[in-house]
C-alpha cells in the first residue's frame, strides 16, 4: 500500500492498474416501457393483495366477494323464478353498490401510492428510466383496472345468468355493454379522486379517511339538496345538484346517454344537454386528476 | 388519569398542519349546504330534521369521530413512535385516557358544534330540533371516540374497519335489518335526541334506558379494553 512504503521509493514503477475484468452490460436492455408496465402490473397485482403479506390479501379479497355475491343471488333468483328480467339493471349495480367501491378505492388508492411516499421510495423509482409521466400513468392505470374488475365481475355474473335463464340475448348484450361503458367511466373516475386525494398525505391512514370523506360525504350532501328540490317542487334544479358528486356525476351521465334509469329523487335523469355537461365534467375530472398528479410527482421526493 | 403533555402531543398529531384544514372543511360544508338550503326552501321542521338526521349526524359525525378517534392513536402505533411515550413513566391507562379525552373534544368541537350551528341557520331551533341533534351528536362523539381509540390500538387497519362499521354497518344494514340498529351509536344517540326534542320529528328504535346503558358501557369497555391491549402492546413491522 502506498501509505506503507517510502515515498522515496519510485512510486512510479509500483503502481498499476489491474484489469480485473469488469465488464460493462450489453446484453438487451427492456427499457423504459418495460419498467413502466412492470410497474403497472405490480401495482394492479398489489391491489387485490397478490404478492403481499396474507393479511393485506384479507380486505380487497372480501370487497371484491361482497362485490359479487348480490349478484349471484339475484341471477339464481331470476333462474329459479324463470324471471323476464333481471331484478336489477346492469347500469344500476355500481350505484346501489357504491359504499363498497368507495370502501374499496379508499383502502387501495393509499395503499398505492402513500407508502411510496412515506418510505421514500419514489426517487428509487425515478432512478430507473421511467419518467414522472409514466409513474402517474401506470399507478393510474392500475388502479382504474383494478377498479374495473372490481365492478364489471359482478355485471358478468349478471350477464352470464341472464344469458343461462334464457332471457333476450340481444337485450342483455345492449344491456351488458352500456354497463361496461359506465363503469369504465366510473373506474377512470374514483381511481383518479382516489389517487389525488392519496398522493397528497404520506399517511395510509389519514389518506382512507380523506377518500371516503369526499366520496360519502359529497353524495350525502348531494342527494340530501337534491331530495329537499324534490320536495320543493324544483325539479329543474336536481340534474344540476347533482353534478357535485362523484356518484351521482356516473349517475346522470349514465341516465342520460346509456340508457339506466336514474337513481335521482324522482327518477327523473338529465336531459341530453345536461347529460352534455355531464360528461363534459366526468371527462374533464380525469384529465385534471391525470394533471394533478403529474404536477405533485414534479415536485415529490426530489 | 389525565396528562397534559400527552393531550398537548395529541392535539398537536391531530390538528397540526393540514389536518385541521380537511377536519374543519366538513362542518363548513354542513353549514354552507345548511345555508343554502334555508335559502331555497326556508325555515322548515322536516327539512331541517332530514339534513341534520342524514347528514350531520349520520355521515359527519362517525367520518369526523374516526378520524379523531384512530389519528389519536393509530399513527403513532404504525410509525412505532409510540414506544417513546409508553417508555415514559406514564401509566398507559392513563395515556389511553388522555387520548380519548383529547379525541372527544375534537369529535364534538368538529361536529355537534356545526350541528347546532346548522341547526340554527335552518329552522332557528324549531321544535329543539337543534339542540336534540346537537345533543345526539355530543353524545354519539363520546362513544365514536372511545370505540375507535379502541380500533386504533387493535388493528393496523383500524380506518378501514371504522368505516366498515359507520357505513356499512349503520348505514346499509341499519337500513335493512331493523335488528341492527339496536347495535348502532347512531340510534342510541338518537334516543338521547328523541328525549330532548320531545316531538315525533326525531326518532329512534331503541328505548332511552337501553340507550343510555349501552351507550355507557360501550364507552367504558371500549376504554378500558384499549388500555389492556395498549399494556401489553407488541411493535410489529410493517406488514
Amino acid at each position: 500500500m502506498a501509505v506503507e512504503h517510502p515515498v522515496a521509493a519510485q512510486p512510479g514503477d509500483q503502481t498499476r492498474i489491474h484489469n480485473i475484468g469488469y465488464r460493462s452490460y450489453d446484453g438487451p436492455r427492456l427499457g423504459r416501457s418495460y419498467a413502466t408496465r412492470s410497474l403497472y402490473s405490480q401495482s394492479l397485482r398489489g391491489a387485490y393483495g397478490l404478492g403481499r403479506s396474507v393479511k393485506s390479501k384479507v380486505l380487497p379479497m372480501l370487497l371484491f366477494v361482497v362485490m359479487c355475491v348480490p349478484a349471484a343471488i339475484m341471477v339464481a333468483v331470476a333462474v329459479a323464478t324463470k324471471a323476464n328480467d333481471l331484478p336489477l339493471d346492469y347500469t344500476r349495480y355500481a350505484i346501489v353498490m357504491q359504499a363498497v367501491i368507495s370502501l374499496y378505492i379508499a383502502s387501495q388508492a393509499p395503499q398505492s401510492v402513500s407508502r411510496d411516499l412515506r418510505f421514500k421510495t419514489v426517487p428509487l423509482y425515478f432512478s430507473r428510466p421511467i419518467e414522472t409521466a409514466d409513474y402517474v400513468r401506470a399507478k393510474f392505470a392500475a388502479l382504474a383496472s383494478a377498479l374495473f374488475v372490481l365492478t364489471a365481475a359482478p355485471l358478468l355474473v349478471l350477464y352470464v345468468g341472464a344469458l343461462l335463464a334464457k332471457l333476450d340475448f340481444a337485450d342483455q348484450t345492449k344491456g351488458f355493454a352500456q354497463g361496461l361503458v359506465s363503469v369504465a367511466l366510473l373506474s377512470l373516475l374514483f381511481a383518479g379522486i382516489g389517487l389525488v386525494i392519496a398522493s397528497v398525505t404520506p399517511r395510509r391512514g389519514f389518506g382512507i379517511a380523506a377518500v371516503i370523506a369526499v366520496l360519502t360525504i359529497s353524495y350525502g350532501a348531494v342527494s340530501t339538496l337534491q331530495a329537499i328540490a324534490e320536495v320543493q317542487d324544483s325539479t329543474g334544479a336536481i340534474a344540476w345538484i347533482g353534478l357535485f358528486s362523484p356518484v351521482t356525476l356516473i349517475d346522470g351521465v349514465q341516465s342520460a346517454f346509456l340508457g339506466a334509469t336514474s337513481a335521482f329523487p324522482g327518477g327523473v335523469g338529465p336531459t341530453n344537454a345536461e347529460g352534455a355537461v355531464y360528461v363534459l365534467l366526468t371527462l374533464g375530472l380525469i384529465a385534471a386528476s391525470y394533471g394533478l398528479l403529474i404536477r405533485r410527482y414534479k415536485k415529490v421526493g426530489l | 388519569m389525565y396528562d397534559p403533555t400527552v393531550a398537548r402531543l395529541t392535539y398537536r398529531a391531530l390538528l397540526g398542519r393540514r389536518r385541521a384544514l380537511i377536519l374543519g372543511a366538513l362542518p363548513l360544508l354542513l353549514i354552507g349546504i345548511s345555508v343554502v338550503v334555508r335559502a331555497l326552501a326556508g325555515a322548515d321542521d322536516q327539512t331541517a330534521s332530514d339534513l341534520l338526521g342524514g347528514l350531520a349526524l349520520a355521515t359527519m359525525v362517525p367520518i369526523i369521530g374516526v378520524i379523531a378517534g384512530t389519528g389519536a392513536i393509530g399513527p403513532e402505533i404504525d410509525d412505532g413512535s409510540v414506544v417513546y411515550l409508553l417508555s415514559k413513566p406514564v401509566k398507559r391507562p392513563t395515556i389511553i385516557f388522555t387520548k380519548l379525552i383529547v379525541a372527544i373534544a375534537v369529535t364534538m368541537v368538529f361536529s355537534a358544534l356545526p350541528t347546532f350551528i346548522a341547526g340554527f341557520i335552518l329552522n332557528g331551533n324549531g321544535q329543539q330540533i337543534a339542540v336534540a341533534y346537537t345533543v345526539a351528536a355530543l353524545v354519539a362523539s363520546i362513544a365514536y371516540a372511545a370505540i375507535f381509540l379502541l380500533l386504533g390500538t387493535v388493528s393496523r387497519h383500524a380506518v378501514v374497519f371504522g368505516l366498515v362499521y359507520a357505513l356499512v354497518w349503520e348505514a346499509l344494514f341499519g337500513s335493512l335489518v331493523s335488528g341492527a340498529r339496536t347495535l348502532s351509536v347512531q340510534q342510541w344517540a338518537l334516543a338521547v335526541a328523541q328525549k330532548v326534542a320531545g316531538g315525533d320529528l326525531v326518532t329512534s328504535d331503541v328505548t332511552l334506558p337501553t340507550a343510555t346503558v349501552l351507550l355507557a358501557v360501550v364507552t367504558v369497555l371500549a376504554t378500558w379494553y384499549a388500555g389492556q391491549k395498549l399494556r401489553s402492546l407488541t411493535l410489529a413491522g410493517e406488514e
